[in-house]
């Protein structure tokens, strides 16, 4: 059994090397893509700064505080985009009968996936969320105390669980509609919009549905709600901030069970 | 046909009405080649909505206690995101790289064989597809916006026409833009560099996450006349909103004329020079 893990092990690191190996070898093109990756990044976090020369405040926060805000989102999402982001080629494996090759092949399916093209260009962006993040926290001027101290850790591991799920579970509706190509983004990329402000901005039935409907509020506003010791405007107590690694689990949960039923639907393009 | 391509000799008559006929082929087949797609048009339709309402709940938190913020009121803000909104599929701010990959495999070859100069044939085909994109991409954002949101609807007569201008202008005017981008495979044989920077800038300088009036006021000067990216997308929707008086709207879409016509004729101008260096690969 030891031996077998380490052989399935094994194979992974190769798929891992092959990949690195394979990326790296056009050097330009591949510093062109760093640093292109890392530009979108850049361009999300200025929108904020440019939105904060025309207003004073946002849904009533200042622009310090909306920084803890975007910064964990920004760290949770680059980190799971890193991670699992490329998910979002599944469309693509399944019209092809691509996924047929990966099916018959002795480990799983997902890590697989994940490791046959994992973007290590992305490690840019995810290095400059996390940059945003500790400045943000910094500049916020927190009152530290332990529980803080551990929320600020778990909170953006929290996310990119959570966004990491994200990823799995709409990528998982290309096995019933293998054309629903955009769709995956609005719930991917405009949860990660979402997550970028408080979500006292949004109003109506829009953010109920994002921000509990979908969970999204867990990700950023209100563990930035504890980390900044503020009250909740709309209300909820201050110790909902720290269910952010359940709500995360959950949603693994969910993704996970999603996953497994869209494999078993799977039928391949035959011929 | 007035073809400069390095295969065929240019006819000494050129037949308008035969071009005209061609023109409106190609036209046809890139509408038909996109109406194919219905289930990827809801895919979309439905994503533009979601990031209408994202954009629109954000920029509209900007409004202060006085009511506007760099000269948009609530209203106008709407109008602004939700007809971007729409706007962007249809001069498609990020197209593809199929022409690029036909250059790199080598199907462009093909394309020169044809008596219609590329870049015409290229563009023809692209309208075709921007019309069916006016039609069942344009129009959803444009009428779920106003059932969530109080939208500003132009009072002016002289702003529709103006508005419809200036929204062609855009279509071929980015166009142009990709078109360039996709040609230096013809230099660099992987595109992904040129795209990834023109990605990059034209979300940003084009008004698509944020109006470029919350910029400075030099630096509006400098994007507008110093780079095509603004008459992308912020003239139209500026002129839409009625955001400045009439001869500033028509001082606007001029200037968007001048972006299109050099940009074109740098089209023409590079694939001139790309087709004196071409090799096709395999043979």
């Amino acid at each position: 059994m030891a031996d077998a893990s380490g052989g399935v092990l094994a194979a992974y690191r190769a798929l891992l090397g092959a990949q690195a190996r394979a990326q790296t070898a056009y050097r330009t093109s591949f510093v062109i893509d760093v640093l292109g990756n890392v530009g979108s990044t850049v361009f999300d976090v200025l929108t904020v700064l440019v939105i904060f020369g025309v207003t004073r405040e946002l849904g009533g926060f200042t622009l310090r505080e909306t920084m803890v805000v975007v910064g964990l989102s920004t760290c949770a999402f680059a980190v799971a985009d890193l991670l699992v982001g490329n998910i979002e080629r599944l469309p693509r494996y399944v019209r092809t009968g691509l996924f047929d090759a990966v099916l018959v092949r002795p480990l799983g399916a997902l890590p697989q996936l994940l490791l046959m093209d994992l973007p290590l260009r992305k490690v840019s962006r995810a290095v400059f969320g996390l940059a945003v993040l500790v400045v943000a926290v910094g500049a916020a001027g927190v009152e530290w105390t332990p529980a803080r101290a551990v929320l600020v850790v778990l909170a953006p591991l929290a996310g990119v669980v959570f966004f990491g799920s994200v990823f799995v579970a709409t990528a998982t509706v290309s096995f019933w509609w293998v054309d629903s190509g955009e769709l995956a983004n609005s719930v991917t990329y405009g949860g990660r919009d979402f997550t970028s402000y408080p979500i006292t901005v949004f109003e109506g039935w829009f953010r109920a549905v994002f921000a509990y409907g979908l969970g999204f509020a867990f990700v950023s506003y209100h563990p930035a709600l504890a980390l900044l010791g503020r009250a909740d405007p709309l209300g909820l107590p201050a110790w909902v901030g720290w269910t952010a690694p359940g709500v995360a689990l959950v949603a693994a949960v969910g993704a996970a069970a999603a996953w497994r039923t869209g494999v078993r639907h799977y039928r391949s393009t035959g011929s | 046909m007035g073809s400069v391509t390095a295969t065929v000799a240019p006819p000494t008559v050129p037949n308008v009405i035969l071009w005209f006929r061609t023109f409106k082929a190609i036209t046809g087949s890139g509408f038909r080649r996109y109406a194919t797609y219905r289930q990827a048009s809801v895919a979309g339709v439905v994503t533009n909505a979601v990031f209408g309402f994202l954009r629109c709940y954000v920029l509209l938190a900007t409004v202060g206690a006085a009511g506007s913020v760099a000269g948009y009121d609530r209203g106008q803000l709407a109008t602004f995101v939700w007809v971007g909104q729409g706007l962007l599929s249809v001069v498609l701010l990020w197209g593809g790289t199929e022409l690029a990959d036909r250059i790199r495999t080598g199907d462009v070859a093909s394309d020169l064989l044809r008596p219609v100069h590329p870049v015409t044939s290229h563009l023809a085909a692209d309208l075709g597809r921007a019309g069916h994109a006016a039609l069942i991409r344009f129009l959803p954002p444009v009428l779920v916006g106003p059932l969530f949101f109080e939208v500003y609807v132009p009072r002016r007569w002289s702003t529709l026409p103006i508005f419809v201008l200036s929204a062609v202008v855009a279509v071929v005017l980015c166009f142009g833009c990709r078109f360039l981008v996709n040609a230096t495979a013809y230099w660099l044989q992987d595109v992904r560099g040129p795209m990834v920077l023109w990605t990059l800038a034209s979300g940003v300088l084009a008004g698509l996450y944020f109006p470029l009036r919350f910029l400075p006021e030099w630096l509006q000067l400098v994007l507008w006349c110093g780079t095509p990216f603004p008459s992308l997308l912020q003239t139209p929707l500026d002129v839409l909103v009625e955001r400045d008086p009439t001869d500033v709207q028509v001082g606007l879409v001029g200037l968007q004329l001048a972006w299109a016509a050099l940009i074109l004729a740098a089209c023409r101008l590079v694939q001139r020079r790309a087709e004196r260096r071409l090799v096709i690969q395999g043979g």
